[in-house]
């Protein structure tokens, strides 16, 4: 394992590999997506530290070492948040580096943006042990490529980032939940999008089966978030008689639905992304199966949970296919990562792009080889 | 301005290739005579002109496709066009190129409320998403200053934002996915009507590609509930260092305003004899800030931030109490560019971003080079996201003072980079820019986004001599 204590050093161990990297930070997503065969790994860990933080002007630059946990801290202690609310799914190591690098966003996503839509530079390494940096630190910039945003969400598999910079926002002064009861999941999911398609500001929209519940999240002043949870509450009348949660309670709440505290303990996890509307119909076609789960963005993220075997894979993969959507295999045993598809195969004009443009970043193919594809 | 030398194995076969396209496409859909072909030659960059080879308007995507077809199996460089709106010279031709056209392409093919997406063809105005779901209340958030022209294609390619980006985001941020016709002539679906795509984020990457990677056919936008409603005010300061620490302290103090406008005394004074909306005419610097919501979260937002600008002792102060002073408030500041066009035979709009804490040093400096060049600035900013607008006022006439302009212009995006920022924060960098590249970027890191470019477009046939310095060019080509 080398933990290059400088991106110099870190430069210096991809132009010396001799063969295939494992690219990590802590390691806590290496149960996700497919495993990599490396001889070698290479971590991110000890390049750590908040490098830049200017409150007055929403920004933030760490190490990609730095720990999720330290940079919420440092924003919590000014009054402000990391936008999209990351998940805590993988412990309290994850790093800032493995939330980029997998494009992971939480609740507030589906009015806030994904952590993809906040990142505003990065600094990395490419395969020929090229330090590179794109976009910067303002938050409006489109000189050139978007590189930053091609290497959010690309698993280490382009190049390897040592620094990054993100748009972050003040946390508001109160939060309400509207909960709606006895809904079945079409019933839900018809309430989170007249809440999120109301004047409100709906800034989470979740639905429990399990509880038959609905969510609608309003963050902003006091006075507000009264004014508003109560109007749309309101709206919302055909849907039942609302419950209307202060504050703490949402915080807490959104806290667990943020870190799928509603997931039931099993083998297998699946992430799909589709258009709202086909969130129900997912989440009934798999019941059979003994595949369970709930819905988050206003029905379009789909986080479900079940026995780890090909045929379940097969079954969770086609229905996200139906919907038009994609997926994800967020966690299973080692055998079934190697074998599967963990996210959805490309079509031949776009693969032979993506092989060219992979290639261009890291001709030897030594960064995370079939991290997210077989090779 | 260098361009590449046009090919004259493809100048020379000017009358077949403009056959060749007929061959392929309605016999309306080309345009091959130098009468017609006129329009097409510069875009919002009207300092630059160059006629085409030949203009195409394909009206769908099968014709797209054959375009691409011919032109890749020909050799023949592409210039993807909206509506030529592009302060960049995004789309400004080349001799030896053809000019694609997208404004025939202008349906807006779905648009679904529940799931609150609309899918458009490239060639629908900006105002026209916006107008098609308004009476729902619903409205497509980037609003660039062109809105009323430019074609969301365009604002894809360019990532465009606008003056309420600072809460609803750019382009980027407001997209779900898109079609994209490849050089070799294959149609890739990227994104879709989802959230998030597994893979590579190319919708990332296409946006703001300005036309190096391929031609869109069709964009899918997210659609939003308009707000109960807005209203703006206007705070004038007796200084732009005022202004500017004003600014951080309402940002500081967690309320983010939907728009945060900043004008100096000239482009007070510019806009003011425009639209007369009652702008403070002894400000030198003015903000314009505007707040959604109900009536009362209106008002209680605002009464918020008059009291943080209370602490820097305005000249003025006045919340718009009509939706009619809003409007025009608005108007004033949209129609910037043409109110100092009104006071200035030409002018240089650049777009550089800064930190916003460097406002104050930047305008000192800008003041100073202004002093040294002899030429007149004014400058309009997103202020709350340090997006800057200066307009530098020239005499075209008078070719010494066009090429001072540009020499000014260079000079205050390298300041900008200098101070942490960058050279375009939503015009992109097109021809324009594209030599100043170099001040932001390593060579090895514009050698990595040719190595992207030449992915996508292995012979740089698609929009070349834009965003990438010429130097570079023939050794990725």
């Amino acid at each position: 394992m080398m933990t290059p204590d400088t991106e110099e050093a870190l430069a210096a161990a991809i132009r010396d590999a001799s063969g295939p990297l494992l690219v990590q930070g802590n390691g806590t997503k290496l149960s996700m997506l497919r495993p990599v065969q490396a001889a070698a790994m290479l971590s991110t860990a000890n390049l750590s530290g908040i490098t830049l933080y200017a409150p007055n002007e929403l920004v933030m630059s760490a190490k990609a070492g730095t720990r999720l946990s330290e940079i919420e801290k440092t924003l919590a202690e000014a009054g402000q948040q990391m936008i999209c609310e990351p998940p805590h799914i993988h412990g309290e190591n994850q790093t800032i580096g493995g939330i980029v690098a997998s494009n992971l966003s939480g609740p507030r996503r589906v009015t806030g943006g994904a952590i993809r839509d906040h990142v505003l530079g990065v600094r990395a390494v490419n395969g020929s042990g090229e330090i590179l940096k794109f976009g910067g630190r303002v938050l409006k910039n489109v000189t050139g490529l978007d590189v930053a945003k091609l290497l959010t969400g690309s698993f280490g598999t382009l190049a390897v980032m040592t620094e990054v910079t993100f748009k972050v926002l003040p946390v508001s002064e109160a939060t309400g939940t509207i909960v709606l009861r006895g809904l079945d999941a079409e019933q839900g999911v018809a309430a989170l999008s007249a809440g999120l398609g109301s004047p409100f500001f709906v800034t989470g929209a979740a639905y429990l089966p399990a509880e038959r519940k609905a969510f609608l999240r309003i963050e902003d002043f006091a006075t507000s978030v009264k004014y508003r949870t109560e109007k749309l509450a309101g709206q919302l009348s055909e849907f039942g008689a609302a419950e209307i949660l202060g504050t703490e309670d949402s915080i807490a709440l959104w806290r667990d639905i943020r870190d799928c505290k509603f997931l039931e303990a099993s083998e297998a996890v699946w992430r799909l992304s589709v258009v709202p509307s086909a969130g129900p119909a997912i989440l009934r076609a798999l019941a059979p199966l003994g595949v369970t789960g709930f819905l988050d963005w206003g029905g379009g993220l789909v986080n479900l949970t079940g026995p780890a075997d090909q045929a379940t894979h097969d079954a969770v993969c086609q229905a996200a296919s139906v919907a038009g959507g994609t997926w994800w295999l967020m966690q299973a045993p080692e055998p079934l990562r190697a074998v599967v598809d963990v996210v959805p195969p490309e079509p031949v004009a776009l693969a032979a792009i993506r092989a060219r443009v992979q290639a261009s970043f890291d001709p030897r193919g030594i960064l995370n080889p079939g991290r997210l594809r077989a090779a | 301005m260098l361009q590449p030398k046009p090919k004259s194995n493809v100048l020379e076969k000017r009358a077949e290739i403009i056959a060749g396209l007929k061959a392929v496409l309605p016999e309306r859909a080309v345009i091959g005579d130098d009468v017609s072909l006129k329009p097409y030659e510069t875009d919002g960059l009207t300092a630059y002109k160059q006629m085409p080879l030949a203009v195409v308007l394909p009206e769908d995507e099968a014709q797209v496709v054959a375009v691409m077809k011919f032109c890749h199996l020909h050799g023949i460089r592409i210039i993807p066009r909206g509506a030529g709106t592009s302060l960049s010279g995004g789309a400004l031709p080349l001799a030896d190129a053809v000019v694609i056209g997208m404004m025939r392409m202008n349906k807006i093919l779905d648009i679904n409320y529940a799931d609150r997406y609309a899918v458009v063809q490239p060639g629908v105005t900006n105002i026209a998403i916006t107008q098609a779901v308004q009476d729902e209340e619903f409205f497509y958030a980037p609003d660039p200053s062109s809105q009323l022209a430019c074609m969301i294609g365009g604002n894809v390619s360019m990532n465009s934002g606008g003056a309420h980006c600072l809460k609803y985001g750019v382009t980027a941020n407001n997209l779900l996915g898109l079609r994209l016709v490849t050089i070799e002539g294959e149609v890739l679906e990227i994104g879709g009507k989802q959230m998030d795509a597994a893979g590579y984020d190319w919708l990332g990457l296409i946006t703001g590609s300005e036309g190096q990677l391929g031609v869109l056919t069709e964009v899918t936008v997210r659609i939003l509930h308009s707000p109960e409603g807005a209203r703006a005010m206007l705070a004038g300061f007796a200084s732009n260092e005022v202004a500017g620490a004003c600014v951080d302290a309402i940002i500081s103090s967690g309320i983010i305003p939907v728009a945060l406008e900043f004008m100096d005394k000239p482009a007070i004074h510019a806009c003011e004899d425009f639209a007369h909306a009652g702008y403070p005419l002894d400000a030198e610097a003015l903000l314009i800030i505007e707040v959604e919501g109900s009536e009362t979260e209106q008002t209680e937002m605002l009464a918020r931030i008059r009291d943080i600008c209370a602490a820097y002792n305005p000249v003025s102060m006045r919340v718009s109490q009509t939706a009619e002073e809003s409007a025009a408030i608005w108007k004033g500041r949209k129609g910037a560019f043409g109110a100092v066009g009104r006071i200035s035979p030409d002018y240089l709009c650049m777009d550089g971003t800064i930190p916003t804490s460097q406002l104050p040093n930047v305008l000192k400096r800008m003041q100073a080079m202004s002093d040294e060049y002899g030429l007149k600035v004014a400058n309009i900013f997103h202020a709350g996201d340090g997006n800057l607008h200066p307009l530098i006022m020239f005499d075209a006439n008078d070719v010494e003072s066009f090429h001072k302009a540009e020499a000014f212009g260079a000079d205050i995006l390298k300041l900008c980079v200098e101070v942490g920022g960058c050279l375009t924060g939503e015009h992109g960098v097109g021809i324009e820019k594209r030599d100043l590249m170099s001040v932001q970027f390593t060579p090895a890191e514009l050698d990595q986004q040719r190595r992207i470019k030449t992915a996508f477009d292995p012979d740089w046939l698609l929009n070349p001599s834009k965003v990438f310095p010429l130097s570079g060019l023939s050794a990725a080509a």
